[in-house]
């Protein structure tokens, strides 16, 4: 055996000794993230105010960012250009046939519209407004929605989760499951019905895309 | 007409490239009075003629460096709906069911959502932090994260949407439409407990937040159980690495549960005591009832299946005689254990076969073969899983939820096969 290789022998034996399997939590790995890191993306916002940042913004303050910023989408009054999102009214439409849901007349907290507005308004240009900005849009958004009625109200972290939106109570846990299980209700296999009809044809609505077919239909999110 | 045919298909032999001509052309013409159609194809190429691709050389290797489909496939393609949405960048396509067999989902024809277009990442620039209740903030480099111990898992991703538009009555014709937002691929990744156990969770540690690095920063609520039970970051889907539309250069993997909670491009998540709310589960997300009440935090995709040929745009094209029924079923709590499927509109069910691999939380492939008489048809399949659930009809879902909803639709299909062979979306009584 050449000097050379047992070197490499003697050291891969050394190397074999050290090596152990490693355990979850001992991996010594990644590197801690400083706090100047984690200011920079922690832009998350909840229900009881924590991850909100020193600011304020008046409604008047909020109309005019959302005029010159959102309005082209949302319309001047959040009422929606074209197929872009309704952003106000709808109130007492949730039971209808065509429910619009809105922050006045569907979402449950008021953090939930500083924390999305924040993180991806507005659209192609996300993160881009200031704390200042974000609490006069909401402060604006809260006009819209007939939940504030005063132009000169101010949005501040410090009055924040004193308003409350109206559709709060509206959500409920999940369900599920909420039709039998086999154990409750066995599937049948033969001489299920007497007769079958047919009740709804796609063909009727016709929206399936064709070549370059411009069509309409329920819109689906 | 292939490559090699060009080339050697020269001024000597103009005959035969007619021919060729004509044989694309005749094939186009399926859709007529009836769709049953012979054979068909070129007789130079059939027997006793021997085919170019038979005597000349062909493409040699490296003709293409990524391989792709045959062009002959060229219809296999992921497909949109225009009018759904205003925006391209937040948008929906589908994945081409019809067109697939088997369980795994090809990289290039998973189906596509996202809220404010393709992130367009580099992996070296590529960071994951973890903060908030944990003993150290953590940051990890895509480097990082591939020397912890991976696994690889098959599971399927659908879209809590999926069949949305379906809710009120058929709309779409083809399962690439109407349950087109699902997919299935094996992904290899870390199981998220050991990045959150390196970072040390906090005794009341009960929720994490999971946030994209996307121009949607999207964010959702996932229970600390859940995370540290199957959840993965995964980075590579099909054995190569995530594709930019899917998450590149890594994504969270959320197992049977919607879509949307699968972050892509994730760039943080962060560690609290209660969930976010954030707007993709409170505006979004939530299932509008009947009475005006929404339920909320309706993660689990419950047992689904759907007939993927015969489908309208998978029609039967042969005569009557032997015929291939194949679907697929999926269950978000576990496998699944049967699939029936009724050709007479569920009057009488039959016990479909399952083939492959049953793994749980995955897709299923289902067969059922038989003698079609020509007459029509009308094809539904229930799916069972492992916890007893039986997939409900529509009209069942509808009874309990209304047709506001939106998603969670996971009612039975059916399909109107008519005797010329051609499918259409319908609902029956
Ligand atoms: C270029 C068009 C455009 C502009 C400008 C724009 N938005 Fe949006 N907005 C969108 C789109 C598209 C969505 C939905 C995104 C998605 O699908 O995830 C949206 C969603 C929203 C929502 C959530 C709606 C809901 O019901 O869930 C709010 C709130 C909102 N925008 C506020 C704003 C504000 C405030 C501004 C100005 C600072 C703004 N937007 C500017 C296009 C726009």
């Amino acid at each position: 055996m050449s000097r050379f290789l047992k070197v490499a022998a003697l050291s891969v034996g050394a190397a074999l000794a050290l090596s152990q399997p490693l355990q979850a939590g001992s991996f010594g790995l990644g590197t801690p993230a400083s706090p100047e890191e984690i200011a920079g993306w922690d832009i998350d916002v909840r229900p009881d105010g924590a991850g909100l940042p020193e600011g304020r913004g008046t409604v008047a303050e909020g109309e005019a960012i959302f005029t010159e910023q959102c309005a082209v989408c949302h319309g001047d009054f959040g009422e929606g250009a074209g197929r872009w999102p309704v952003l106000a009214g709808g109130q007492d439409t949730l039971t209808s046939e065509a429910p619009v849901k809105t922050i006045g007349s569907y979402w449950p907290y008021l953090s939930t519209v500083y924390d999305y507005i924040h993180r991806a308004m507005p659209y192609g240009n996300a993160q881009s407004l200031s704390a200042d900005e974000t609490y006069a849009v909401v402060a604006y958004l809260l006009y819209l929605n007939d939940i504030v009625d005063d132009e000169e109200f101010e949005l501040s972290k410090e009055n924040f989760s004193s308003v409350r939106l109206p559709n709060e109570g509206g959500f409920i846990d999940d369900g599920r499951p909420d039709t039998p299980l086999a154990s409750e209700e066995p599937p049948c296999m033969s001489e299920c019905k007497a007769e079958v009809k047919i009740t709804k044809r796609a063909r009727i609505i016709d929206v399936t895309p064709e070549e370059d077919g411009e069509v309409s239909g329920m819109a689906v999110d | 007409m292939s490559r090699s045919s060009k080339s050697h298909d020269g001024p000597a032999n103009p005959s035969r490239r007619g021919l060729l001509k004509a044989g694309i052309a005749g094939a186009g013409l399926v859709a007529g009075a009836g769709l049953a159609r012979a054979a068909g194809g070129d007789p130079a190429n059939l027997p006793p003629n021997v085919a170019d691709w038979s005597r000349y050389l062909g493409p040699g290797v490296d003709a293409a460096p990524y391989g792709m489909p045959s062009e002959h496939e060229a219809q296999v393609v992921r497909r949109s709906v225009e009018w759904l949405t205003a925006s391209r960048e937040s948008s929906i396509n589908f994945t081409p069911l019809h067109e697939l067999d088997g369980i795994i989902t090809p990289n290039g024809l998973c189906f596509e959502r996202h809220h404010g277009g393709v992130a367009e990442m580099n992996p070296t620039d590529y960071r994951l932090m973890i903060n908030g209740l944990v003993d150290k903030p953590l940051i990890f480099t895509l480097d990082d994260l591939k020397r912890f111990p991976r696994v690889n898992r098959l599971y399927f991703l659908e879209c809590a949407a999926n069949s949305g538009m379906e809710w009120r009555g058929a709309q779409l014709n083809g399962c690439q439409f109407t349950h087109g937002m699902v997919h299935c691929v094996m992904y290899t990744g870390v199981p998220l407990k050991y990045l959150l156990e390196e970072a040390g969770l906090k005794t009341n540690a009960k929720w994490i937040m999971p946030e994209g690095g996307d121009a949607a920063g999207m964010n959702r609520s996932v229970p600390i159980e859940k995370a540290l039970d199957d959840c993965l970051v995964a980075f590579k889907m099909n054995g190569e690495a995530l594709r930019p539309e899917q998450g590149y250069p890594a994504r969270l993997v959320v197992p049977g549960w919607e879509g949307n909670m699968w972050v892509k491009w994730l760039r943080r998540i962060e560690v609290g005591d209660m969930p976010w709310h954030a707007r993709e589960e409170t505006s979004k997300y939530t299932d509008l009832l009947e009475g005006g009440k929404a339920r909320r935090f309706t993660w689990v995709m419950d047992a689904k299946s759907v007939i993927t040929s015969p489908s309208p745009q998978a029609p039967i094209l042969h005569a009557k005689g032997a015929t291939v029924l194949t679907g697929l079923a999926w269950s978000g709590n576990g496998r699944i254990t049967r699939v029936d499927v009724t050709l007479d509109g569920g009057e009488n069910w039959h016990e479909a076969r399952i083939d492959g691999p049953s793994l749980p939380k995955a897709l299923h492939r289902f067969y059922f073969e038989f003698d079609w008489d020509g007459s029509e048809l009308l094809l539904q399949s229930r799916a069972h899983d492992e916890t007893g659930y039986v997939q409900p009809t529509k009209d069942a879902l509808r009874a309990v939820r209304g047709t506001n909803s939106i998603y969670h639709n996971n009612g039975i299909q059916t399909w109107y096969v008519k005797a010329d062979g051609g499918v259409e979306n319908v609902e029956i009584s």
